[in-house]
């Protein structure tokens, strides 16, 4: 049996390196059953015929996958996601970047700043979206002090598209409404990039800027050539961390605005939840489940590989 | 060294399967039906029994409901332990949720809140995992208490599934009284009416209807009464029994007169629920609208206003006559424990004290006919005479008239339809989802 091991494997291993392992093992286990098996076992569920509360394992094929292409709501709520996540990502990395380049100019107080910008963070996404909710609500909050002028913004109940064209059965284009949830979410989510970015900042050497200035830069080009290609990786950092919340996203929705008229500020978190609890068809549910994971790993995954290649 | 690792291996099983046995059951009830514990020698039927009651009771009036109710039980069978697993979220959504997850392991509660009609059948009866309550019916002499109409919601083939405790009525419009008096408007009673009435107040500048459909249901709720408007009563069974098609003429007309209907809501329906809708009726700020029995309780309790002084009430036109019915009901899950205490809660859940210790509080009426309406308010009074003789039907927004996959995909259609107005479409849409029903 000892001769079965590789000289060079029995040496790798030290007492402390199996310790480890050992103690690693029983939550890999977990991770395998309880994330593993269950993704497992949601696919599975999205190729049967579970579309009633009584349980029916039998194979259905593509067919839950081929409803849902078919379906206005969710063909709307993959336009929503695709408006959300570039308006939320842009305006979560320009004013992270720009909060914390104001911010890393060495100003009296720095860290009061700091933390009133980094302060929403500490809220759960549901407290934001209720909160939003009622600076939105046409009979409380922002809108009725806009009503005292006589102007009766529409925010969310807003069904326009912007810049639209018909595709398929849906008019594709930006929903107006999803900038008003957008806002809610880039205001809690800035001080995060923000954090990122300060941290990027003071990570670059004042050696570095110095040597720019000598050279004749102007204060912009420093930023420009030197900074901010710096400061690549924590961007890419920020869009993953940011892109992987925007295609999850359901608490806040949930919270602020619901499905919205129309469905213009509808999100396959929304459309699973109802889909799967309400109407019990868990197929269905299970298959938006797994096109919003395949929507993550798209993410996800090219930036493991690269991360992976990084190590090696 | 493999030794070890065989180990590990063998201590990380272990602790998988006992996180995944560790649901078997809580200690809490673990010792209602052994026997084999002589320590309790007081009560008389051999260990303490107990009854859990699982609910979405946890708002204002409902939650005192259920706790009158809980302590009338008490008081009637203090040997019976009393869990009251209410579960809070809007319209029982999270309370559903949970519900199945523990009926799908074989974990279900001693009784549960379930609306009568097709949220019953279609459900829980479908799965089988409902005993009959056929011989407390009889035991209690129920048979004749009940409306026949109810029973029937209540029931599949010849077996009853539930004990209903209270009728909430969604045909009804409230209305601000000053409103229209001020602009001298009678109540209409058809659907003609309505609109003649509506364009009088649209012209002067009152809000007709107010509508809050952040959520569908309210929407939904609208186009139920609009097809029992148009269809009768016995036809509107007959469409969603699947006798009657979507795409009839008369379903279209009703359709078409939905969107009319919606010319005259207010504009922000979108972002407002059914509470932030009925402020605008109380404000005076709209005339109308139409909703469960459940806004009198807001508009009373809530808003301090006066019954019949500050706001009334007429039946939606086209349904005068007609009951449309709500109903919330208990039953009794295949599997539990203590199947003699939960029947010894749903005998006092549909006794007339029972009734009448939950209502009032609740603000709906009870689903007995002989209950006490001097318990009542004038609502209440004028409801439960109404109750007694009008032709019920069941409320599609709410689940009685069909399963919850055909109210979900109806209110996704309804959602699409208050925008989008394409009538062929949304007729179109019902009828792919019939199957469903």
């Amino acid at each position: 049996m000892e001769k079965a091991i590789p000289d060079k494997r029995k040496k790798k291993l030290s007492k402390d390196q199996l310790t480890a392992m050992a103690f690693l093992l029983p939550s890999i286990i977990f991770v395998i059953v309880f994330v593993y098996g269950f993704i497992s076992w949601t696919g599975y569920i999205s190729l049967s015929n579970y579309n009633t509360i009584v349980p029916d394992y039998s194979f259905a094929g593509l067919k839950n996958y081929l409803y849902l292409f078919n379906d206005f709501r969710f063909q709307a709520d993959l336009r929503n996601t695709l408006f959300f996540t570039i308006l939320f990502i842009g305006a979560v990395i320009l004013l992270g970047l720009a909060l914390s380049i104001l911010l890393d100019q060495k100003l009296k107080g720095e860290s009061i700043f700091r933390n009133i910008f980094l302060f929403p963070m500490a809220l759960s996404f549901i407290v934001t979206g209720v909160v939003w909710q009622w600076l939105l609500h046409p009979s409380t909050g922002f809108n009725k002090f806009l009503n005292l002028f006589g102007i009766q913004p529409k925010w969310y109940t807003d069904t326009t598209i912007l810049a639209g064209f018909k595709w398929g059965s849906i008019e594709f284009g930006l929903p107006v409404a999803i900038i008003a949830v957008v806002i809610a979410a880039v205001w809690q989510m800035t001080g995060f990039s923000l954090a990122m970015y300060l941290a990027g900042l003071r990570g670059i050497g004042d050696e570095l800027r110095e040597a720019a200035r000598m050279d004749g830069a102007t204060e912009f080009q420093v930023y420009m050539k030197i900074i901010l290609p710096q400061l690549m990786p924590i961007t890419m950092s920020v869009v993953i961390i940011m892109a992987h919340i925007s295609l999850k996203i359901f608490d806040l929705i949930y919270a602020m605005t619901g499905s919205g008229a129309n469905f213009v500020t509808d999100v396959p978190g929304l459309y699973m939840f109802e889909t799967t609890f309400r109407g019990n068809y868990y197929a269905n549910g299970a298959a938006i489940a797994i096109i919003m994971l395949l929507l993550v790993a798209v993410f996800i995954v090219p930036y493991l590989w690269s991360s992976r290649k990084g190590e090696n | 060294m493999k030794k070890f690792f065989g180990l590990f291996v063998l201590l990380a099983l272990a602790l998988v399967v006992s996180a995944c046995t560790s649901d078997e059951k809580p200690d809490t009830t673990s010792d209602s039906g052994s026997t084999d514990k002589p320590k309790d020698t007081s009560s008389d039927k051999g260990g303490e029994s107990a009854v859990e009651i699982f609910s979405w009771w946890t708002g204002a009036g409902e939650e005192d409901g259920l706790l009158a109710l809980i302590s009338l039980f008490n008081e009637l069978h203090p040997e019976i332990k009393v869990e009251n697993a209410a579960v809070a979220g809007g319209a029982g959504t999270n309370a559903k949720a949970v519900l199945a997850t523990r009926m799908q392991g074989n974990d279900p509660p001693s009784t549960f809140q379930v609306h009568g009609g097709e949220e019953l059948n279609k459900s829980w009866v479908a799965a089988d995992k409902m005993a009959p309550l056929n011989d407390l019916y009889e035991a209690n002499g129920w048979m004749d208490k009940f409306p026949d109409a109810l029973i029937e919601m209540v029931s599949n083939g010849d077996n009853i599934y539930s004990v209903p405790v209270n009728v909430h009525r969604g045909n009804v419009i409230f209305y601000n009284m000053e409103v229209f008096k001020e602009h001298g408007i009678e109540v209409p009673t058809t659907v003609d009416e309505f609109f003649a009435v509506a364009d009088k107040l649209q012209a002067a500048g009152v809000v007709p209807l107010s509508l809050g459909d952040k959520e569908s249901w309210e929407a939904t709720q609208i186009f139920e009464n609009v097809l029992a408007a148009e269809l009768g009563r016995d036809d509107y069974l007959k469409l969603f029994a699947g006798e009657i098609d979507f795409t009839d003429a008369r379903v279209v007309a009703a359709a078409e007169k939905f969107g009319k209907i919606l010319d005259y809501v207010n504009e922000d329906h979108a972002s407002r629920n059914w509470q932030d809708s009925a402020q605008l009726v109380a404000e005076g700020k709209a005339a109308m609208i139409n909703m469960g029995d459940w806004a009198k309780g807001y508009f009373v309790n809530d808003l301090k206003l006066v019954t019949n002084e500050d706001f009334g009430y007429f039946a939606f036109p086209g349904t005068v006559g007609d009951f449309a019915v709500i109903t919330d009901t208990f039953g009794l899950p295949k599997g539990i424990d203590d199947i003699e205490a939960t029947k010894q809660f749903l005998t006092v859940l549909g006794s007339v004290e029972g009734q009448d210790a939950f209502n009032p509080l609740k603000g709906s009426i009870p689903a007995r006919i002989d209950a006490d309406p001097s318990k009542y308010d004038d609502y209440g009074k004028d409801t439960i005479e109404d109750f007694k003789t009008a032709k019920l039907f069941p409320s599609l927004a709410h689940g009685s008239a069909a399963s919850e996959g055909f109210v979900t995909k109806a209110n996704q259609a309804v959602n699409i339809f208050v925008t989008q107005r394409d009538v062929q479409n949304f007729v179109d849409a019902l009828q792919n989802a019939a199957p469903d029903m």
